[in-house]
């Protein structure tokens, strides 16, 4: 058993190419037993790749990796887990028809005889959550079970195979503050069991809060590594993007015009009730609420792509025709979905042939396409954004999942719409490029287009918003200011507003 | 600068039609005479036809086993109106008509009662050819007009090149633009690629399919014609089996089985490839049966070999690596 602060594992000089392209050319890292340990870097700065390695997924190229005494066994999943080290991803894979339990000891059920030992295995599954200061029953379903409860199920089921360094890419992404929250209880537990945590996330203030360490990456390479008591939020910054960042959310003042989208009770059983709110052009309404509390469901009712029962959609006081992307996008409005990698990308197609998808207008000669206008516009988007890639025509999968992000937003902004609908449209994005998309979507309003936002993270809500709706269980629950909206005001909503509002 | 061979599916089919077309011609005494490339190219019209609708519909994750029933349901009513008394051109166009009905009743079923296409279409491919079977029975048609089965057969002037072989050109030409540079053409990989995306991307899934499969029956009502005229020959059972060469070309070709990828030109490669090969056996004296096995090796071949390729890259990394 590791001792706090022993020497876990260290990488020196560790480098890995892509082709042509290199992620890491050089990078170091040290974790120590009992430590949860931040790794930040811009978006492609290598985070990702870093942790691929260690999780078996890739083998690098050059450098030292020891775990301990030992040296580490590279490329292989399965000697990655056996040398102690898990992955839990952000999208967690469970069975979701199995119980917590046997989800926990897929595979290594405890037996009794020649009979698996189901009583034994929800002892164990139980004592785990326990430890993890989350105590979920055993005994019920994985379906159901919120993402960050996933979470914690994949961590019992790390603990169950005696891993000591838990890897986390982005954990927090998809969660909503309150669940963060019980993430973060996870994490301490997990280090007061001397357990070391190597955690990667964008959002700056959760890593200050929870860290003993900061790892800060840069274009494939170590720029520090500190205490966070030696270190601070203005630093970090600095050292990520090469540069002082002043302002997070560049809000303007804009001129708020006449009421561009208006929904009146709109109801899908399913998920939604009686959702009534209006966008004017040049306004910002963000819709806040849990994760699961029926935000998506709501934008993608009124883009068209899932029906509503009852209720109607208006975009400049006409009718819009319900279930129809193509009539929304003949309204100019777009949406950009929650989720990338299924929603708003083609993967395997390239950064080019994604960028333009929705701006075939703006490509086409007399008959065909342009190519060189489409290789313009994605340079456009490239520089706007800071998309990081190597080539054009490289398929977005090979991208980081910031630049992913960025992609699926570049795509939606190219078409210029009146109506921008985003969900979640910072997920994923470096601090730096977070204020570049906000000083967009603000822009677009100055413009006079309307703008509905969806997000999980409060500051993003709170500092960009001149109007926020909060739903809870598919109720919309409150409707505040800007000058009304407060932090504790939009959670206790969110948590315990009453749906009768 | 190192210049690097890159191991892709494109390069080896092309590799491997040179190599056919080496061992085919060393092996045989006229594989490369003007008679017999010329031979190769009409005898690989209706498949080529065929294959530039079919291309589209895999990419975008179908398929349709049923092509070469509906060129023999075309035929049979060429014949059957032409024999009734219709003017050739009616004869024509109802033929072309025909195969572009079907291919909407096959899109319809897989779309609109969203059967799969696989059933659906094993099930027309029963269904257009017992319609045949109705309408003409074992009767043969082969009453033509000379002009009609003339074309396609002959050759432009003393040239070994078949009269049919620019409109095929212009066809590939045509289809590989609509394919590559087209909003259609983006928007039908882009389905095979993610359906999911393609709605939010505003695509109309559905109706796209249907007129991928429309479009698709219609092509083969066309190779419908062109195989009555060539073979002077209405009948029931015209094309048995084409369809597996026919997908077989596509897959050669690179296009893949799971939807969103694909070239033209590939494909091409694939339908000249299938068609050499089969040229080759033929010159060889080698019976039908065989000649059947070869097509379930390439058929076989083509899908095994790209996932062969990715593994073999995903090995020579892990090598290089560990060096
Ligand atoms: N499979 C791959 N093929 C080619 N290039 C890749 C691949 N995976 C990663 N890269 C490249 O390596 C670099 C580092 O990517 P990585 O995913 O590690 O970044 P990251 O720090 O995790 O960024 P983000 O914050 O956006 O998640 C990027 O430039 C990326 O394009
Ligand atoms: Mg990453």
């Amino acid at each position: 058993m590791a001792q706090k602060g022993d020497l876990l594992l260290q990488m020196k000089g560790v480098q890995k190419r892509f082709g042509g392209a290199i992620a890491l050319r050089g990078t170091d890292l040290s974790i120590r037993a009992g430590e949860i340990h931040a790794l930040l870097g811009e978006n492609g700065a290598g985070k990702s790749t870093m942790l691929k390695i260690l999780a078996g997924v890739h083998v690098n190229d050059g450098g030292i990796i020891s775990l301990g005494d030992k040296t580490f066994i590279t490329g292989s999943p399965e000697a990655a887990i056996a040398q102690g080290i898990a992955v839990i991803y952000q999208e967690p894979s469970l069975f979701l028809d199995l119980t917590l339990a046997e989800n926990v000891f897929i595979g290594r059920q405890p037996m009794k005889g020649v009979a698996i030992d189901w009583a034994q295995a929800q002892v164990e599954a139980a004592r785990l959550f326990a430890e993890l200061g989350v105590p979920l029953d055993p005994k019920r379903q994985a379906r159901g079970l919120s993402i960050a409860d996933q979470q914690v199920v994949e961590i019992a089921k790390a603990l169950s195979m005696n891993a000591n360094i838990i890897l986390m890419d982005e954990p927090t992404a998809a969660l909503s503050a309150s669940e963060v929250e019980r993430l973060m209880t996870v994490m301490k537990s997990l280090k007061a069991a001397n357990k070391a945590v190597i955690f990667v996330s964008h959002r700056l203030d959760e890593v200050f809060m929870i860290s003993d360490y900061i790892t800060v990456m840069r274009d494939g390479a170590t720029v520090s590594e500190n205490p966070v008591s030696e270190t601070d939020l203005q630093k970090v910054i600095k050292e990520m993007v090469g540069r002082e960042l002043t302002e997070l959310f560049p809000k303007t003042e804009n001129k708020i015009g006449g009421v561009a989208l208006e929904i009146n009770n709109l109801t899908n059983p399913a998920y939604f009730h009686n959702i009534s709110f209006t966008v004017r052009h040049g306004e910002i309404v963000a819709l806040a609420g849990l994760v699961g509390s029926g935000r998506s469901e709501v934008a993608r009712a009124i883009f068209g792509i899932d029906k509503y029962t009852t209720g109607s959609v208006k975009v400049n006081g006409k009718d819009l025709a319900k279930g129809s992307p193509v009539a929304a996008m003949a309204e100019k409005i777009a949406l950009v979905p929650e989720d990338r990698r299924q929603q708003g990308l083609f993967m395997i197609a390239g950064v080019n042939r994604n960028i333009s998808m929705e701006s075939f207008d703006r490509i086409k000669g007399k008959l065909f396409l342009n190519f060189k206008k489409e290789r313009a516009l994605t340079e456009i988007w490239r520089e706007k954004l800071s998309i990081k890639y190597e080539a054009q025509s490289n398929p977005v999968e090979s991208l980081s999942g910031g630049n992913q992000q960025k992609t699926v937003l570049a795509k939606w902004l190219a078409t210029n719409p009146d109506i921008l609908i985003v969900d979640e449209p910072t997920r994923g994005i470096d601090v730096g490029t977070k204020a570049e998309v906000h000083k967009l979507i603000n822009a677009a309003a100055g413009e006079g287009k309307a703008v509905l936002m969806i997000s999980s993270e409060l500051p993003e809500v709170l500092g960009m918003a001149d109007r926020i709706i909060v739903m809870r269980e598919g109720h919309k629950v409150a409707e505040l200011s800007r000058t009304e909206a407060t932090q504790e005001k939009v959670i206790a909503a969110a948590t315990t507003g009453s749906k009768g509002a | 600068m190192k210049l690097k061979l890159r191991l892709t599916w494109d390069t080896s089919i092309l590799a491997l039609l040179v190599t056919v077309w080496i061992a085919a011609s060393l092996t045989t005494d006229n594989f490369l005479s003007s008679i017999n490339v010329s031979q190769i190219f009409s005898n690989t019209s209706e498949i080529t036809i065929m294959a530039f609708g079919v291309i589209f519909l895999i990419i975008t994750g179908e398929i349709d086993l049923s092509v070469a029933s509906i060129l023999a349901l075309g035929s049979s009513m060429l014949g059957w109106s032409y024999a009734h008394g219709a003017p050739i051109w009616l004869a024509i166009l109802i033929c072309i008509a025909v195969g572009t009905l079907c291919g909407f009743i096959n899109g319809f079923l897989v779309t609109k009662v969203r059967l799969g296409s696989l059933a659906v279409t094993i099930g027309t491919l029963a269904l257009y050819r017992g319609i045949a079977n109705g309408i003409l029975g074992t009767n043969t048609i082969n009453e033509f007009p000379d002009f009609w089965t003339g074309f396609g057969f002959d050759t432009i002037g003393t040239s070994f090149i078949p009269q049919s072989l620019p409109i095929i050109i212009l066809f590939g030409i045509g289809f590989g633009l609509l394919l590559h540079n087209t909003p259609f053409g983006r928007r039908t990989l882009a389905i095979g690629q993610s359906p999911e995306a393609a709605r939010f991307a505003g695509i109309n899934v559905i109706k796209h399919k249907i007129i991928v499969f429309t479009f698709t029956g219609f092509m083969s009502g066309i190779a419908g014609v062109i195989y009555t005229f060539r073979f002077s020959t209405a009948q029931a059972d015209n094309g048995i089996g084409l369809e597996l060469l026919v997908i077989s070309a596509c897959l050669l070709g690179g296009v893949s089985i799971f939807g969103g990828i694909g070239t033209m030109w590939g494909v091409i490669a694939g339908v000249l490839l299938a068609g050499s090969v089969e040229s080759w056996l033929t010159l060889r004296e080698i019976n039908a049966q065989w000649r059947t096995i070869v097509t379930g090796i390439l058929l076989l071949t083509s899908v095994a070999a790209p996932v062969l390729i990715n593994k073999a890259k995903a090995a020579k990394a892990r090598a290089e690596n560990k060096s």
